[in-house]
């Protein structure tokens, strides 16, 4: 039998189909998998239990000939969407034990569309991160190794960590994510999977774990562009419950895949060139440029002139907003409660050591920028620059059909290394947080490996509502980069 | 614009966050750093700029007034830390 | 006038008022969820998830509660405004589970608007609406039930409420209270608000301070809690003479928020100081802002009813009436249906709107009764004042008609014919009936042409009361006249 946890989501849906092998056997593969990796703490919980259930069940479909779309797909699924009779937790201290009486609409699609859940996704804290090194529960290690100095344990990009490190480290054929500044995108460049982040409201943000609303958008892992297409065609669509969500109809993003790049136009963004962007990103870059025009696309120098003012932005309404979002965090009706003299002790108490010190900083940020005597100064000024920032995209997509840069600024660095300064770490996500703002669609996709033998990744950002491009130019890159690389302790465990 | 640690005190007591003495002098130059960093935004020109709230490119739906929610008072509790005769338990509140 | 100056120990003082009126939206579900706003049911029943503010909740906004606060936009003459937006009350309170208000700041969906109230000399004033916006209802805390807890209940929480706010034009609790009333009548007769404060479906906060009449405002204290007219009277009537004492006394009112404690007739302070609130209002963002079209406004302007001030003034022009009536006919808009079909059958507008509010009324008052669950129907009523009218009865039988009715539910025709009622007007029979009483008195006669003009009545009353009250008074007094002379 072939290696079940190496095949692709689509190879996999062949496989049941063809009856080569059966859901079951393909998620007791990776369950296994997932119990081998436990050093790299992917998940905080595991739930082989649901998995089996759910396979048996997509068996018998199998067997009915009424199989469904995604049936016996094994996902892991980020601890920010709320799994009903399932412990979430958004990796913060302050849930731990908090049991959802629901399941949020995009969890609940996938289950529909047949996938079976492994367990629940480590991550940053609320989601705010960009290592994996602020969840409650521990580090997500990076699969990946440097090849220079392999005894240092990597980060794997945040906040979504336990899904970028479990898809690379074949413990799931694909798994969620969210984006609120790059949280999908960064990630998986970080670890040499693919990440897409779809357009704001093209997912029901209905029970996902709020940290930015105006930002916040669900997305998929996999190891392929057609594999994230696949998720994508379940997991969006319009949902009455989620008041931003879109009536757009969604297309059937296989179909994107394929076709070369004739005629199409490719922006080049002159801001992304930052000081001290590592040279073989920059070479990565320029090879990701002569890939797109060798499939026969036009490469136009375009400029986003607000870029730079893009994290600014980003550092006032992301944590505004999850200053108000976190507030329900008080001890009174779920999750954990610190006893005080009164009141006002008990909310003080409860949530100084219910979150982290990131969270607790980004809230105090967040408090002080809407507060009286600040809030022109800080948030409305930072909305009307989120309007240029806007706009700089839109100007751009009147001469190009996509934009190519850089995921990130950097390979995967080494666990502790940027924890000192909050500013370095924030530059994580120079390059993903202005598609943020815009509420635009983009995706990292693997591009090949640096000199340390860690990934690189592309990123693809589309106007909105068209991902279908933007997973066009990245099925485009994906076959141009042929990447095959996997992280070494595949090789590893393999040998031992 | 600095924040002295009275400041920060202030805003930790909006956020309802306890903290001593030593984690706001601790905090106030890490808010510091990041209200300096984010301050480059006063260099942009956002005359006539109107601010942008959201990008969801749609107008805002509206329901239809029926009742399709609630009555599910055990889903609602489940998960309070304290919770007696269907009400949830606070300490005493003194108004 | 009512415009109350208080006398002080430094001389007079003027009172200024601006009164938040919270009214709760009639609507079958919440403002952002679909959760029953029904009163009185079991705690944390009528609560969706949603209310309960659990992680990753989202708000959905309740079209009819949009088309009702357009509808009291209108209603309170007032800009409706096309572009509105929610936006966040941050402040932390275990009946706030989001630990947000959703409500609406910059941009109500009502803007400036005037009404007129009906003072109790029959003066009337204008009074400002600044704006009317929507927002959540908070739940509700109980803290008598558990000696060292509090225990919450969201069922009320996240219900629709318009919070209506005056400008501070007022100047007496008198016009406060009339204020009160005008907003509940337009309320009610918009179906909008039920006005029933015993139920906290409406309820006000009034924001007071004092001055010396013609100074700058002074600084205003805002009181809680005010659930009824009477005690709104009173508070400002305490409020008003605690501001005036500290000052007198050398001292600074502090601007705060106070609570009215019904029990000891007090106000005071409900949080600190230290508390200051710095709400951080910014744009909900899991809503966008709200739109409204020409059509939505113009469709909504079309099912408005007349309104009371219409109504009264109609009320006063074509049927006659003077003020003090007309408003008390237009105080309820069954009353003023009721009213306009008695007049349609009676004919008489003015003998019709006597005997609503002296005769009906009262009688409903002594018997516990409302307008609705009355005995004597619209039509009924209207039959018996036509037969005052048309001379079949006399005023003073038609009395006897009218409670044998409320008795009975009888019809008044009925009534008279049953009872053999219907007054006498042949004159032949009068004229036996006035002989008779000459021939039975004759001192009494003899006194009147004498000169004893008072014993006129005497006779008359004899006559009514020989002819059971069913001789026509009319008549009877141009007989007597003429017999007696
Ligand atoms: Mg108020
Ligand atoms: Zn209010």
């Amino acid at each position: 039998m072939t290696d079940l946890t190496n095949l692709t989501i689509a190879s996999a849906l062949n496989g049941l189909k063809n009856k080569e092998f059966s859901a079951t056997e393909l998620t007791n593969a990776h369950i296994t998998a997932m119990e081998n990796a436990r050093d790299l703490n992917a998940f905080i919980v595991e739930t082989p239990e649901i998995a089996l259930k759910q396979a048996e069940v997509a068996d018998v479909r199998y067997a009915n000939g009424t199989a469904l779309p995604l049936d016996g797909v094994p996902i892991g699924m980020k601890d920010l969407f709320c799994t009903k009779d399932t412990q979430t937790t958004a990796a913060s201290h302050i849930l731990e034990g908090f049991v959802p009486q629901y399941e949020s609409t995009v969890s609940g699609k996938l289950w529909d569309a047949g996938c079976t859940m492994l367990g629940k996704l480590n991550l940053d804290e609320f989601a705010m991160g960009s290592a994996n090194t602020t969840s409650h529960f521990g580090n997500v290690i990076n699969p990946w190794k440097d090849q220079t100095n392999p005894n240092i344990d990597l980060v794997p990009g945040g906040s979504s960590g336990g899904s970028s490190a479990a898809v690379a480290a074949r413990l799931c054929l694909g798994a969620t994510g969210t984006d609120t500044g790059g949280s999908i995108r960064q990630p998986a460049a970080f670890t040499g999977t693919c990440g897409i982040k779809p357009t704001y409201g093209r997912c029901s943000r209905w029970g996902i774990v709020a940290f930015a609303s105006s930002l916040d958008q669900a997305g998929a892992f996999a190891r392929t562009v057609e594999d994230c297409a696949l998720m994508l065609n379940t997991m969006c669509g319009h949902d009455a419950k989620d008041s931003t969500s879109s009536k757009q109809e969604v297309p059937d993003f296989t179909k994107a895949l394929e076709g070369d790049l004739k005629g199409k136009k490719i922006g080049i963004p002159k801001e992304y060139r930052v000081d001290g962007m590592p040279e073989e990103i920059e070479k990565m870059w320029q090879q990701g440029m002569d890939w797109l025009k060798d499939q026969g696309a036009e490469i136009v120098d375009v400029s986003l002139p607000h870029t730079k003012y893009a994290l600014p932005t980003y550092y006032i309404i992301a944590p505004a907003e999850c200053s108000s979002n976190l507030a329900r965090y008080d001890g009174i009706r779920y999750g954990q409660r610190v006893e005080g003299e009164d009141l006002t002790d008990l909310y003080e108490l409860t949530r100084a050591q219910g979150f982290g010190e990131e969270v607790q900083r980004r809230i105090m940020i967040g408090t002080y920028v809407l507060s009286a005597g600040y809030y022109d100064a800080y948030y409305i000024k930072a909305q009307k620059v989120r309007r240029l920032i806007t706009q700089d995209f839109e100007n751009a997509f009147e001469q190009v059909d996509a934009l190519l840069t850089p995921t990130a600024p950097s390979s995967a660095f080494a666990i502790g290394e940027n924890d000192d300064d909050p500013i370095k770490m924030y530059l994580n996500d120079v390059f993903t947080v202005p598609t943020s703002l815009a509420g635009l669609p983009g995706m990292s996709v693997p591009a090949g490996l640096d000199s340390k033998g860690l990934p690189l990744g592309l990123q693809v950002i589309g106007k909105a509502w068209d991902e279908e491009t933007v997973l066009n130019v990245a099925r485009n890159i994906e076959r141009a980069a042929n990447f095959t690389a996997k992280p070494q302790i595949l090789g590893v465990s393999k040998a031992a | 614009m600095s924040l002295t640690r009275d400041d920060v005190k202030k805003v930790a007591r909006l956020s309802r966050l306890r903290m001593d003495d030593q984690q706001l002098d601790e905090l106030a130059p890490k808010l510091n750093g990041i209200l300096g960093f984010i301050e480059q935004l006063s260099e942009v020109d956002t005359d006539n700029v109107e601010p942008l709230s959201n990008v969801a490119r749609s107008t805002l739906p509206l329901r239809d007034d029926v009742i399709n929610d609630g009555e599910c008072r055990d889903a609602v509790l489940a998960n309070a830390p304290e919770s007696e005769e269907g009400f949830f338990a606070v300490p005493k509140v003194v108004e | 006038m009512t415009h109350a100056l208080i006398k002080g120990e430094t001389g007079e003082w003027e009172m200024v008022i601006g009164l938040e009126v919270h009214a709760q939206v009639i609507a079958n579900s919440k403002l952002f969820s679909g959760a029953s706003i029904e009163f009185g049911a079991a705690p944390n029943t009528h609560v969706s998830l949603v209310d309960a503010a659990m992680p990753g909740m989202l708000p959905v906004l309740n079209q009819h509660v949009v088309e009702q606060g357009i509808k009291t936009g209108l209603g309170l003459k007032a800009q409706v405004n096309k572009y509105s937006v929610f936006a966040r009350k941050n402040y932390f309170y275990p009946d706030l589970p989001q630990g947000y208000q959703i409500s609406q700041s910059d941009h109500p969906i009502v803007g400036e608007g005037i009404i007129e109230v009906d003072l109790p000399d029959g003066s009337t004033k204008e009074i400002g609406i600044t704006r009317m916006h929507l927002e959540q209802d908070a739940g509700k805390s109980v803290h008598d039930m558990h000696p060292s807890k509090s225990y919450v209940d969201l069922n009320r929480s996240g219900s629709a409420l318009m919070e209506i706010v005056s400008e501070p034009d007022i100047r007496s609790a008198d016009e406060a209270a009339a204020y009160v009333n005008k907003i509940r009548m337009i309320l009610r007769y918009l179906g909008t608000c039920d006005g029933n404060m015993d139920e906290g479906s409406m309820r006000a906060d009034v924001n007071i301070s004092v001055r010396k009449p013609g100074d700058e405002y002074g600084t205003r204290a805002e009181i809680k809690n005010v659930n009824s007219i009477k005690a709104m009277t009173q508070a400002i009537g305490f409020e008003v003479n605690r501001q005036i004492d500290i000052i007198e006394d050398g001292g600074e009112v502090d601007q705060e928020t106070r609570l009215w404690d019904p029990v000891k007739l007090e106000t005071r302070a409900l949080r600190s100081k230290e508390d200051a609130h710095d709400y951080r209002y910014f744009p909900d963002p899991d809503l966008l802002p709200l739109e409204l079209t020409d059509e939505l406004i113009e469709r909504i302007k079309a099912t408005l009813p007349e309104l009371p001030d219409e109504k009264k003034h109609r009320f006063m022009n074509e049927f006659s009436l003077n003020a003090y009536d007309a408003s008390v006919l237009i105080a309820e808009q069954n009353r003023a249906a009721f009213y306009e079909t008695v007049v349609k059958t009676a004919g008489d507008a003015k003998l019709s709107a006597n005997w609503v509010i002296n005769e009906l009324l009262g009688a409903l008052n002594k018997a516990g009764k409302d307008l609705d669950d009355s005995p004597v129907i619209a039509e009924q009523l209207g039959q018996l004042v036509a037969r005052i009218v048309d001379n079949t009865i006399s005023g003073k039988i038609a009395k006897d008609v009218f409670a044998d009715m409320m008795e009975s539910g009888k019809d008044a025709d009925l009534i008279i014919d049953e009872k053999g009622l219907k007054q006498v007007t042949d004159t032949g029979a009068i004229e036996a009936i006035i002989d008779e009483v000459i021939v039975n008195n004759p001192d009494n006669v003899a006194a009147y042409r004498g000169g004893k003009d008072k014993l006129f009545g005497f006779f008359v009353g004899q006559v009514m009361k020989a002819s059971q009250g069913k001789a026509n008074p009319t008549i009877v007094n141009e007989l007597l006249k003429n017999k007696l002379s």
